[in-house]
């Protein structure tokens, strides 16, 4: 039967919904119920549909349209083809769960009115949606910057705090030089022919030095959006900042468009990248990884700690990425396959883990009023929706088997694991030591999540008013439980996730991971290694040993529980603040890691009446990066400062001379 | 898959079930006698699981659900991480279902659970024990990751006992790789396993206590289930050990009653000489304090990384 809507169409139709859907709720600007209840769950349908029509779509070849908008003679070129269809499910999937999570989450408060903030949002997802599916750099770049300022205003959404006001323009500052460097990129891409549209830069001859070039100005532009090393400095202050479905959406999501943009880029518009421009996004991406995890593990502010995790989680991509490149480079397709599998599953992971992550922390937010881990604890009791949710959430991104997060570990250790085959020597000797670098960042992020997980939500509340938490309402439950489900499916599921993302690695490098004739419950990325996980066996010998084991114990001893105050080696007088704080949990990473961190520490004195111990933890690429940039940027103004002399006379001078000059010029 | 594959696998699992507290016994047994003390009863670790098991629960006042449920978890991942392990034949089914980074996912899986679970009731030694347990964790599990990388790029493989096969099967040849591993591998045990110097099995001394202290609040079955997991963990990395370093004896190929029937006593041996050689080791060494925990396992993880770069300076 052939479908009424051809996918790109679909695709179109529901990217639009979601821009009526925005427009809608400036009919009643100030109603939060018609907004959050009606216009948020409409959204999230709308996510749903776009899943549903790009995950069905997946393998179908690339379809493409021109849209008659947009400056004359440059009409927008779109186009609908695997990567973008695996990037929209992406997309469609994650932001439906944070959509009907927002439903029950945005309610009257101060700052951006109900409508204006659904405009906002929805425009987000929209732009988002139209940056997977340009197929010229004027679509994509108009895209792209609607995407960074629609989520600008969505982090600034309680503009009234000055401090809210600087990440927002943090973030735009750095979004901003990106954008730049991006556009530049396409500038070098388009190889003299000044066609813009993806095709002629298909089909564009760049010699390997202006190629690399294209590369590099890429890396960055989309390493800043993705919070690569040095560029990261918005992520942790933005990301607090944002209304909490919003650091779901861009943490989630967005980043992701950035990985999006490198794949687009490096694999589909150069074509054939060197080799040895992989070896710069794995040295970044794991000292990112590393950097980003180390962090989290000293923050103090819930969703600061889970904005630098999604820093290492981007550098764990951009090396999975850097990888891909190096095997294609010299030719070893499997293992470039493997890699760029990895990629995309942990993509898709992440979107789901860490969005469930930071909807857990609005949860908390909402009905604590706290984001200091210091002053929440004990939540289990009074939310356990949200603590058992997110629970899955912190399991998955800890790389627990059976769920997700383990799956996209598994396939890249094992990309790293042959690493050593590479024909070019140090770099095969220096490579697989990477995958030390990702099982140590991978094993602290095991410990950032325990910090997280068992100081918000176990152990004694640390505050009185906690004990009137209460759990969240239904809308956001089910975003949660729909994001929760989503880990658990990935994980036991990876053969068909991987099957599915077949169509995207042949576009890009042109082979299938093969399954070989392994069984559908189990993962066999390479056939010829003998390496094979099958999760759903795993899980079910764990479960059968858990039932065994309870029915076993209740039933041969048959003895009673009894409640009675905590023990604690007899000590009777236990109280909420003698468990760690997040600074007490953090303490260990503090004290071996201490080279990364710029520390001031203000200790208190024995004879102290009110004793205070403050402890500031900062990032030292703020002083030896930003600083002196900022420094010097301000100079270099302050310098040019004379020619603003206030008075009229001197600027009718400064046209007049502007005028004579390009006479002379033209002349 | 034969009959006799799926017996050798349920006879694994079953034996490190069993044999785990006598292992234990064993080694605390070699330890007394190091130490000049009349030695418990081989036999002790049974009778104190009996005896936890016929009591009373009493649960604290703020335990939530995960506190009752991480005891059957933790027990839950090391058995089936027992399952993986290759200690008396590789011919084993459930291998394809995991491979050694899943054994060391399963690990972690029990580390977290723990963790998470002495921090649920919010007192001091709770969340110190699970801050330590954490801290030698994340430096432990990428070196015994680190281990295992070196073990498979020698045998093409991360199945556990496809490795453990291959290197028995190889003509015997000194690697100089698995000589700087195996040193990087005991040390990850005796940590992992809170044996001096990282930690000390005998002390509930609140200074220097890591796993105790996250057993604080457990009793009666759940503080049985833990003990007996944490049995199960010494006992599954040994075996580890023997699949890796001294993997001959295990019955390889074919599933075959004979070979079977005589890796049990070769196993049973090497388990002896093992208990033997950790008393001697946690008998010679001291405790270290806490804060020289994270320079002995960075030294650890060191050594596993010169194992990993002599294989690919060397190529063995």
């Amino acid at each position: 039967m052939e479908p009424v809507l051809s996918p790109l169409d679909a695709c179109l139709v529901l990217l639009t919904g979601w821009i009526v859907v925005g427009a809608a709720g400036m009919l009643r600007r100030g109603n939060v119920v018609f907004v959050a209840r009606v216009l948020f769950p409409l959204g999230a349908l709308i996510g749903v549909g776009l899943a549903v029509v790009a995950g069905w779509s997946l393998a179908l070849p690339a379809e493409r349209v021109t849209l008659l908008i947009g400056l004359p003679d440059l009409p927008f070129h779109l186009r609908l083809d695997p990567l973008s269809r695996t990037f929209l499910a992406l997309l469609g999937a994650a932001s439906a769960g944070v959509s009907i999570f927002a439903g029950g989450y945005f309610r009257k408060g101060q700052g951006t009115a109900p409508g204006v903030l659904g405009l906002q949002y929805h425009l987000f997802l929209a732009s988002m949606g139209f940056v997977l599916l340009a197929d010229d750099a004027y679509a994509f770049m108009v895209a792209w910057e609607t995407m960074a300022v629609a989520s600008y205003f969505l982090v600034t959404s309680q503009h009234g705090l000055p401090e809210i006001r600087s990440a927002g323009f943090l973030y735009l500052l750095i979004a901003h030089v990106g954008a730049i460097a991006i556009l530049l990129s396409f500038g070098i891409l388009q190889g003299g022919t000044w066609q813009f549209t993806f095709d002629a830069m298909r089909a564009a001859e760049l010699s390997p030095t202006w190629a690399a070039a294209a590369f590099g100005l890429a890396l960055f532009g989309f390493g800043a959006k993705a919070g690569l090393l040095p560029t990261h400095v918005w992520l942790p202050e933005a990301h607090p900042a944002a209304p909490s479905p919003v650091s779901a959406l861009m943490s989630g999501v967005m980043l992701k468009t950035a990985v999006y943009g490198v794949l687009r880029v490096t694999f589909d518009l150069l074509g054939e990248p060197a080799w040895w421009w992989g070896l710069v996004p794995v040295v970044l991406g794991l000292a990112t990884a590393l950097f980003g995890v180390v962090f989290a593990a000293a923050q103090t502010d819930m969703k600061r700690l889970l904005a630098y995790s999604s820093i290492e989680n981007i550098g764990v991509l951009f090396t999975g990425i850097g990888l891909a490149i190096v095997f294609h480079g010299v030719g070893m397709q499997a293992l470039a396959t493997l890699a760029l599998v990895a990629v995309l599953y942990h993509a898709v992971n992440h979107a789901f883990m860490k969005s469930l992550l930071f909807l857990g922390t609005g949860a908390v937010l909402h009905a604590t009023g706290e984001r200091n881990l210091g002053r929440l604890g004990g939540l289990i009791h009074r939310m356990p929706w949200v603590a058992w949710l997110t629970l899955v959430g912190v399991l998955a991104i800890s790389g627990l088997p059976p769920l997700n997060g383990f799956v996209s570990e598994w396939l890249l250790l094992q990309a790293f694991l042959f690493s050593h085959e590479v024909p070019h020597p140090f770099v095969n000797m220096l490579l697989p030591l990477g995958a030390a670098i990702v099982a140590l960042a991978a094993a602290l992020a095991a410990y950032v999540m325990v910090k997280f997980f068992g100081v918000v939500f176990l152990g004694q509340p640390r505050e009185p008013g906690l004990a009137h938490a209460h759990d969240a309402g239904r809308l956001e439950r089910l975003g949660l439980v729909w994001l929760a489900l989503g880990c658990v499916l990935l994980g036991l599921f990876p053969a068909q996730v991987i099957d599915a993302l077949g169509a995207t690695t042949t576009q890009l490098i042109g082979s299938v991971p093969p399954q070989g004739a392994s069984p559908w419950w189990m993962l066999a990325p390479l056939p010829d290694r003998q390496v094979s996980y099958a999760p759903l066996v795993l899980l079910a010998v764990i479960a059968v040993v858990l039932a065994t084991t309870s029915v076993v114990v209740r039933r041969v001893y048959r003895r009673d529980v009894r409640r009675a105050p905590a023990w604690d080696c007899g000590f009777a007088r236990v109280d909420a603040r003698m468990q760690d704080t997040a600074e007490g949990f953090g303490q260990p990473i503090r004290h071996i890691f201490q080279g990364f961190f710029s520390m001031e520490r203000e200790l208190p004195s024995a004879f102290d009446r009110a004793p205070r111990y403050r402890v500031v933890v900062g990032d030292r690429i703020w002083r030896l990066v930003y600083e002196p940039l900022g420094g010097r940027v301000q100079r270099i103004a302050d310098s040019l400062a004379w020619l603003q002399q206030g008075r009229i006379s001197a600027y009718l001078t400064y046209s007049f001379v502007t005028l004579v000059t390009l006479l002379a010029v033209v002349l | 898959m034969s009959g006799l594959a799926w017996f050798t696998q349920l006879l694994e699992v079953l034996a490190a079930i069993s044999l785990a507290p006598l292992f234990l016994g064993w080694v605390n047994q070699c330890r007394a006698w190091l130490q000049n003390r009349r030695a418990p009863s081989l036999l002790l670790p049974y009778r104190g699981i009996r005896k936890l098991f016929h009591k009373d629960a009493v649960l604290a006042e703020g335990a939530s659900p995960l506190f009752r449920a991480a005891p059957y978890v933790v027990f839950g991942a090391m058995v089936a991480a027992a399952a993986i392990i290759p200690s008396m034949g590789t011919g084993l089914p459930f291998t394809t279902a995991a491979d050694a980074i899943a054994l060391v996912g399963l690990f972690a899986t029990a580390r977290v659970f723990m963790s998470l679970a002495a921090m649920d009731i919010g007192t001091a030694f709770g969340t110190l024990g699970a801050r330590r347990e954490m801290m030698v964790g994340f430096l432990a599990e990428p070196a015994l990751l680190i281990v295992i990388f070196v073990a498979s790029l020698l045998s093409a493989t991360t199945a556990l006992p496809l490795i453990a096969e291959r290197l028995a099967t190889q003509a015997p040849a000194l690697y100089p790789s698995l000589a700087f591993t195996a040193v990087a591998f005991t040390m990850v045990l005796l940590a992992e396993n809170a044996r001096i110097p990282v930690d000390n099995p005998a002390t509930h001394l609140e200074l220097t206590m890591i796993h105790e202290a996250m057993l604080l609040e457990y009793s009666a079955r759940h503080l049985a289930l833990m003990e007996w997991a944490a049995a199960l963990k010494l006992f599954n990395y040994a075996c580890i050990g023997f699949a890796l370093f001294v993997p001959w004896g295990a019955s390889t190929g074919e599933p075959d009653p004979a070979a079977l029937l005589l890796s049990m006593p070769v196993l049973v041996g090497k388990l002896a000489v093992a208990g033997v050689w950790l008393a001697l080791l946690e008998t010679v060494s001291a405790k270290l304090r806490v804060f020289r925990a994270p320079e002995f396992l960075a030294t650890a993880f060191m050594f596993a990384v010169l194992g990993l770069l002599v294989h690919l300076l060397l190529g063995a």
